[in-house]
C-alpha cells in the first residue's frame, strides 16, 4: 500500500506537469489571438484633469474663473526620426534644451509619458497644434489654470501651482499625485477640498508602435472628471475694486464687514500684486520677483500684520468698566496728565474732568489710566500685587469674548491672533519679580503689550454696530450646494456685555464724527456714521494712520477698519478712507467721493 | 562505516546539477526580465536585480558549505529548537514590521530585509519529519496526528495573520507528505472534491443546473447500488449536502474572504471582469506566455516583458519572460528540468533507511512542487493570482536562500545515509 502511494505522489506532479504542458501549448502555438495582442495591447491611461471650482462674489459676478493651458507629453519610446532642427523651431527652444529634456524624459520611463513642455497658452498652441501630429511621441495633455476677471484681492484669493512632496506625504485620502495643482494660500487654500473637483481617466489603446487603436473596452472604463464646486463669495467686487484703488501705493489694510451676518464685503492688503502673475507659465520668474519684493506684498496684511491697537481701544476699556460697574456713563475722571500725558491739550484742556462719552470723543488718556486702574485693581485683596493678577484676568476674559488674543476663525490660512496679555504672561516677563498695576498701565490706551490684527478691529466695529455680538468673519457666503456658509460662521458670539453700555460707545463713536478727530474727513452727508481714529507708535518712523467705523448708526450695514502705514494721524489717511468706502457702499452711483483725490495723492504728512 | 571518498563526493550530483542549472538560468532570466535595450546597466551591476540576485547566489553557496560541512545529524537534533525560533520569528515580525503590500511579513535590520515565513517552510519540515520519525508515532492515532497539526498549523496561522495568504497555503501541502506516511486519502480526496465544488458554485451561477447534475449523478449511484438500502441512503444524504454546499459557498465566499481576494479568483474564471485591476495581470501575462509562439522571441528580445506590460516580472510572473524569450519549447524544459528534480528527490527519499530523511525528503519535493504548480498555474490563468516565488527563478534573497537550504538539508543527510544504519 505505501508502495502505491508514491507512485501516486508523483503521478500527481507528473499529471501537474502534463496539464501545464497542454495548456501552454494551447496558449502558445495553437491560440493565435495572444501574439497579437501582444502587439496591440497597451492601455494608455489619459487623466482627465477637472476643472475647478469658480470664485464669484456675493452678486454672482465672476471673479475667478479657469482658463486651459496645455502640457506637451513625451513618451520616449514612440519618437522615431525626429526631425530636431525643426523641432526646436516649432516650439522656439534650443539644441541643448532639448537634449536636456529628452535626457530628463528617459530617467523617468522610456514607455511611460511625461512633461516634455509645460503650459503652453492657448495661442501658442493654435499655432503648433497643425504642425504637431508630424512628430512621433508627443502628445497634448490639456491643463487647467486659474484666470482673473480682475487684478485685485490677490492675498485673499490666493495662488494654486504645483503640490510638493511634502504635502504629498500629507495626503490622507490618497487622491492626489505628482503633478496635480493644488491651492497654496488663501481661499484657493482653504476652500480646496471644494475646489479641486475630481479627476477623471480615459483608456485608450495604442500597439507597440505607438499608434492609437480607439479607447479601451469601449469607453466603458472611463470616468468623467468632475467638476469642482463653484463658491460664492461675500465679496462686493464694486467695493473690493474701489478700496484697492484708494490703497495704490501705500501700504495697509482694508476690512468692511457687514455686520448682521460677519460677511466680508471687501478685503484689501496693499500692497499687493496681479494675482495673473502667480498663475500659468511665468509662475516661477514672476514668484521670485513677487517674494523678494521689501514691502512684502504675499503677506495678507488684514490677517497678519499686528499693532497696538492705540486710542480705538479705549472704547473696549469703556464697555468692559461699565459691565463690570466700576463706572458708569456719567463718571467723572479728572484729566491727571501726572499718571500719563494726554496729548489732546486743544479740545480738553488740563484738569477738565470728562464724563465717559467726552473722554472717548477726545480720547483723553488719564480718563482711561483711572478706569482701568478701577477695573484692574478691585480691592478684592489687601496685597496690591495680588489684586491686580485677579484684576487683570478679570479683565483679559472680557476682551476674549470680544474675539481679541487669539483667530477669530476666518476662512483662509495663516490668521494671527494678535496677543492680549494676561497674569501669567507678566509673571514669565516680569521673572518672578512682583508687578502691579502701575508696571502694566499702558493697556489701559491700548499700548504696551497689547497686539491686534487688522480683521479684529473690523470685527470690533462690527460688534459695536451690533451692539453686542458678532458674527466671524467669513469670505465665502455659499460653500455647498445647499447655499449655506461653514456652519461654524452661523454661530453667534456673545460679548455678554450688556446693549445699553453699547448704545454709550455707539454715541461716543457718532460724536468722534459729528464734532470729535472724525469729523474732518469721515462726516458724510445724509448720514450718521460712528467712528473712531487711532494713532499707532511707530518710532522713530511716521505713526500709522488707524480708523474703525460702522454706517449707518441705526440699522448699520457696513463696519469698516483701515489702517495706513507710516501716514500720520489717523483723522487723516483712515478716517478718509474709511468715508469714502462707506459712501460708496451705501450711496453706490449717488456717492459724491469728496475725499478721493485727498486720498489718491497720498500726501499725508505735511 | 567507512565513508566512500569525501563529502562532497557522496552528495547527489543530479540535483546539484539540476539545481546549479536551474539557479544560473534563473539569474540570466531575472536579467532579461528587467533588461531596457536603451540602458546599459550589466548584468553584475548591484543597481539591477540581476547583480543583487547574484550576491544572494554568492550567499547560497556560502551557506551550502555550511551545511554540508557540518555534522548532519545536528539537523535531527535541532529540529526543534530551529522550529521554536521561526515560530518566534514569526510573532516578532508581527510587531516590527511595516505594511507592506497589505502585510507584514519583513523584518528590516540595517540594510537587510528577511522574511521569516520563507524559512518557517523548511523549519516545519524538519520539525514534522523529526516528530513523524519518532519511535511512538502513528500516524493512525489521534494525539500524533493532532500535534502534527500543531507543528504545521501554528506557523501557517501566524503567516495567516501577517496578511500573507498564499504563502500560508504552503503549509497545506504537508497533506502529501502525511498521505506517503499512511494517512488516510480521504483529506486528500474531500479538499479535491471541496475545490470542484467551489469552482463549479461559482463557475454556474445558477445552481439550479448544479442540483440537477448532482441529482442525476445520484440516480445513477442509486441505480447501481440498488440492493443495499444502506447504501442508498448514504448516496441520498450525500447528494443532499453537496447541493447545500453549492449554496454554503457563495456565503463563505462574501463573509470570509475579502474583496480583493473574491476578486482573484473570480478574474481566474473570467478575466475580463477586471481588465485594469487584477486580470490585468493575469491578461498580461497570458499575452506575453501566449506569444512566445513555438521557440520565442530570442533572449532579451521579448517586447511585453521589456517594457513593462507584465507587473512584478521579476518575481511573482517571472515564467513569463521564459515563455516569451523561449516559447514552449522553453517552458518544455523548465517543466522537465523541475519534474526530473521533484522526482529524482522522492528517489532519493525512498532509498532512506532512517524515516526521518525520507519524510524531511518528501517534504522538500512537495514543498517545491506547491511553489512550482502555483507560481506557473497563476501565470497561464489557472490558478488564482497569490503571491508564491517560482523556486530558484524568482528574484529574492530569502526566497533563494530558504529554498537552498530546504534542498541541501536533505542533500547532505541523503549524503550520509550510510551513517544512519542504526535508526
Amino acid at each position: 500500500m505505501i508502495d502505491n502511494r508514491k507512485y501516486v505522489i508523483q503521478g500527481i506532479f507528473l499529471i501537474i506537469g502534463v496539464v501545464f504542458l497542454i495548456q501552454l501549448f494551447a496558449i502558445q502555438v495553437i491560440d493565435k489571438s495572444y501574439r497579437q495582442a501582444a502587439e496591440q495591447n497597451i492601455v494608455q491611461e489619459v487623466i482627465q484633469y477637472p476643472y475647478r471650482g469658480l470664485l464669484l462674489d456675493r452678486n454672482g459676478e465672476i471673479m475667478v474663473y479657469n482658463e486651459p493651458l496645455f502640457d506637451l507629453m513625451i513618451t520616449p519610446k514612440q519618437v522615431v526620426n525626429l526631425d530636431t532642427l525643426g523641432f526646436c523651431n516649432l516650439l522656439n527652444i534650443t539644441k541643448s534644451e532639448f537634449n536636456e529634456k529628452i535626457a530628463a524624459a528617459k530617467a523617468y520611463s522610456y514607455v511611460k509619458p511625461s512633461i516634455f513642455y509645460k503650459q503652453i497658452s492657448n495661442t501658442e498652441f493654435a499655432r503648433i497644434e497643425g504642425t504637431l501630429d508630424q512628430y512621433k511621441g508627443f502628445a497634448i495633455q490639456p491643463r487647467i489654470v486659474r484666470a482673473y476677471s480682475y487684478p485685485a484681492m490677490a492675498n485673499a484669493l490666493g495662488y494654486i501651482s504645483e503640490i510638493s512632496k511634502n504635502e504629498l506625504k500629507q495626503d490622507t485620502i490618497n487622491y492626489y499625485h505628482q503633478g496635480d495643482y493644488i491651492g497654496k494660500s488663501g481661499l484657493e487654500s482653504y476652500y480646496e477640498s471644494e475646489l479641486r473637483g475630481k479627476r477623471g481617466k480615459k483608456f485608450k489603446i495604442r500597439n507597440v508602435r505607438g499608434i492609437d487603436q480607439g479607447r479601451f473596452n469601449d469607453g466603458k472604463s472611463d470616468t468623467l472628471a468632475i467638476p469642482g464646486q463653484t463658491l460664492t463669495s461675500t465679496i462686493d467686487l464694486e467695493l473690493q475694486l474701489y478700496g484697492e484703488k484708494l490703497m495704490a501705493g501705500k501700504a495697509g489694510s482694508v476690512i468692511a464687514i457687514e455686520p448682521s451676518t460677519g460677511e466680508i464685503l471687501a478685503i484689501v492688503s496693499a500692497p499687493s500684486y496681479d494675482p495673473g502673475a502667480l498663475s500659468g507659465r511665468n509662475f516661477g520668474e514672476n514668484f521670485e520677483v513677487i517674494s523678494q519684493d521689501t514691502l512684502k506684498p504675499l503677506f495678507n496684511r488684514p490677517l497678519m500684520a499686528s499693532y497696538r491697537p492705540g486710542s480705538i481701544f479705549k472704547i473696549v476699556q469703556a464697555l468692559v468698566a461699565l459691565q463690570e460697574g466700576v463706572i458708569v456713563a456719567n463718571t467723572k475722571l479728572k484729566c491727571n496728565t501726572a499718571l500719563i500725558g494726554c496729548h489732546n491739550a486743544a479740545s480738553h484742556p488740563f484738569g477738565t474732568s470728562e464724563d465717559l462719552v467726552g473722554a472717548i470723543t477726545n480720547s483723553c488718556n488719564p480718563y482711561f489710566y483711572q478706569v482701568m486702574r478701577k477695573m484692574v485693581m478691585q480691592g478684592e485683596v489687601e496685597d496690591p500685587y495680588q489684586d491686580s493678577h485677579i484684576g487683570l484676568d478679570k479683565w483679559r476674559s472680557y476682551i476674549d469674548n470680544f474675539g481679541f488674543g487669539g483667530t477669530l476663525g476666518i476662512d483662509l490660512p495663516g490668521e494671527n491672533g494678535g496677543m492680549i496679555p494676561n497674569s501669567a504672561y507678566y509673571d514669565r516677563a516680569y521673572r518672578g519679580r512682583a508687578w502691579k498695576f502701575s508696571n502694566i498701565y499702558s493697556l489701559a490706551i491700548g499700548e504696551g503689550e497689547n497686539l491686534v490684527v487688522p480683521l479684529q478691529m473690523a470685527n470690533f466695529a462690527a460688534t459695536v454696530a451690533n451692539r453686542g455680538h458678532y458674527y466671524t468673519p467669513h469670505l465665502i457666503k455659499k460653500a455647498s450646494e445647499d447655499g449655506e456658509p461653514l456652519p461654524q460662521f452661523l454661530v453667534k458670539h456673545e460679548t455678554e456685555i450688556n446693549s445699553e453700555y453699547f448704545e454709550i460707545a455707539v454715541e461716543a463713536m457718532a460724536e468722534v464724527v459729528r464734532s470729535g478727530t472724525g469729523q474732518y474727513r469721515a462726516k458724510l452727508p445724509g448720514i450718521e456714521v460712528c467712528g473712531k481714529t487711532g494713532t499707532v507708535q511707530n518710532d522713530p518712523n511716521p505713526d500709522h494712520s488707524v480708523f474703525i467705523a460702522f454706517a449707518p448708526r441705526i440699522n448699520p450695514k457696513i463696519a469698516i477698519s483701515v489702517y495706513v502705514e507710516g501716514a500720520g494721524q489717523g483723522a487723516r489717511a483712515g478716517a478718509g478712507i474709511a468715508g469714502l468706502m462707506i459712501e460708496k457702499y451705501l450711496k453706490r452711483d449717488s456717492a459724491v467721493l469728496r475725499m478721493e483725490p485727498y486720498i489718491l495723492k497720498g500726501d499725508f504728512l505735511y | 562505516m567507512k565513508r566512500s571518498g569525501t563529502i562532497f563526493s557522496n552528495v547527489d550530483w543530479v540535483v546539484v546539477l539540476l539545481y546549479s542549472i536551474m539557479v544560473v538560468f534563473g539569474w540570466l532570466n531575472i536579467y532579461a526580465s528587467e533588461y531596457d535595450p536603451l540602458s546599459t546597466t550589466s548584468i553584475f551591476s548591484l543597481s539591477s536585480s540581476a547583480g543583487k540576485q547574484l550576491i544572494f547566489i554568492g550567499l547560497s553557496a556560502l551557506t551550502i558549505i555550511i551545511i554540508i560541512v557540518v555534522d548532519d545529524k545536528l539537523f535531527d537534533t535541532l529540529a526543534y529548537p530551529i522550529w521554536i525560533f521561526f515560530v518566534i520569528m514569526l510573532v516578532v515580525v508581527l510587531f516590527v514590521a511595516r505594511e507592506v503590500n497589505g502585510a507584514r511579513s519583513w523584518i528590516e535590520i540595517g540594510a537587510f530585509r528577511f522574511q521569516p515565513a520563507e524559512f518557517t517552510k523548511f523549519a516545519t519540515a524538519l520539525a514534522v519529519a523529526k516528530f513523524a520519525s519518532s519511535s511512538n508515532f502513528k500516524i493512525s492515532k489521534f494525539k500524533d496526528l493532532s500535534i502534527l497539526v500543531l507543528i504545521v498549523g501554528v506557523p501557517a496561522l501566524l503567516i495567516i495573520v501577517q496578511g500573507d495568504m498564499g504563502t500560508a497555503l504552503v503549509f497545506s501541502i504537508f497533506v502529501i507528505v502525511m498521505f506517503r506516511e499512511g494517512l488516510s486519502a480521504w483529506p486528500l480526496i474531500l479538499g479535491v472534491l471541496m475545490a470542484v465544488i467551489f469552482l463549479l458554485a461559482l463557475l454556474v451561477p445558477d445552481h439550479l443546473y448544479l442540483w440537477i447534475g448532482t441529482g442525476v449523478i445520484a440516480a445513477l449511484l442509486i441505480a447501481f447500488n440498488r440492493n443495499s438500502v444502506k447504501r442508498i441512503l448514504a448516496i441520498i444524504v450525500v447528494a443532499i449536502v453537496v447541493s447545500a454546499m453549492f449554496e454554503g459557498v457563495d456565503y463563505a465566499f462574501n463573509s470570509f474572504l475579502r474583496p480583493h481576494q473574491q476578486n482573484r479568483i473570480l478574474v481566474l474564471l473570467n478575466p475580463n471582469i477586471d481588465p485594469l485591476g487584477v486580470g490585468w495581470n493575469v491578461t498580461q501575462s497570458k499575452i506575453a506566455i501566449g506569444s512566445g509562439g513555438i521557440a520565442g522571441k530570442g533572449y532579451l528580445r521579448g517586447t511585453q516583458t521589456t517594457f513593462d506590460f507584465v507587473p512584478e516580472q521579476s518575481t511573482d510572473f517571472i515564467f513569463c519572460t521564459i515563455g516569451e524569450e523561449h516559447g514552449w519549447l522553453g517552458s518544455l524544459a523548465l517543466i522537465v528540468l523541475f519534474m526530473t528534480l521533484f522526482l529524482r528527490i522522492i528517489y532519493l527519499a525512498e532509498r532512506q533507511k532512517w524515516a526521518f530523511v525520507r519524510i524531511y525528503g518528501y517534504a522538500v519535493a512537495s514543498i517545491l512542487f506547491f511553489h512550482f504548480a502555483v507560481n506557473i498555474g497563476m501565470t497561464i490563468g489557472l490558478f488564482p493570482v497569490i503571491g508564491i516565488p517560482l523556486p530558484f527563478f524568482s528574484y529574492g534573497g530569502s526566497s533563494l536562500l530558504s529554498f537552498t537550504i530546504l534542498l541541501f538539508i536533505f542533500l547532505t543527510l541523503d549524503a550520509n545515509r550510510m551513517q544512519h544504519l542504526q535508526h
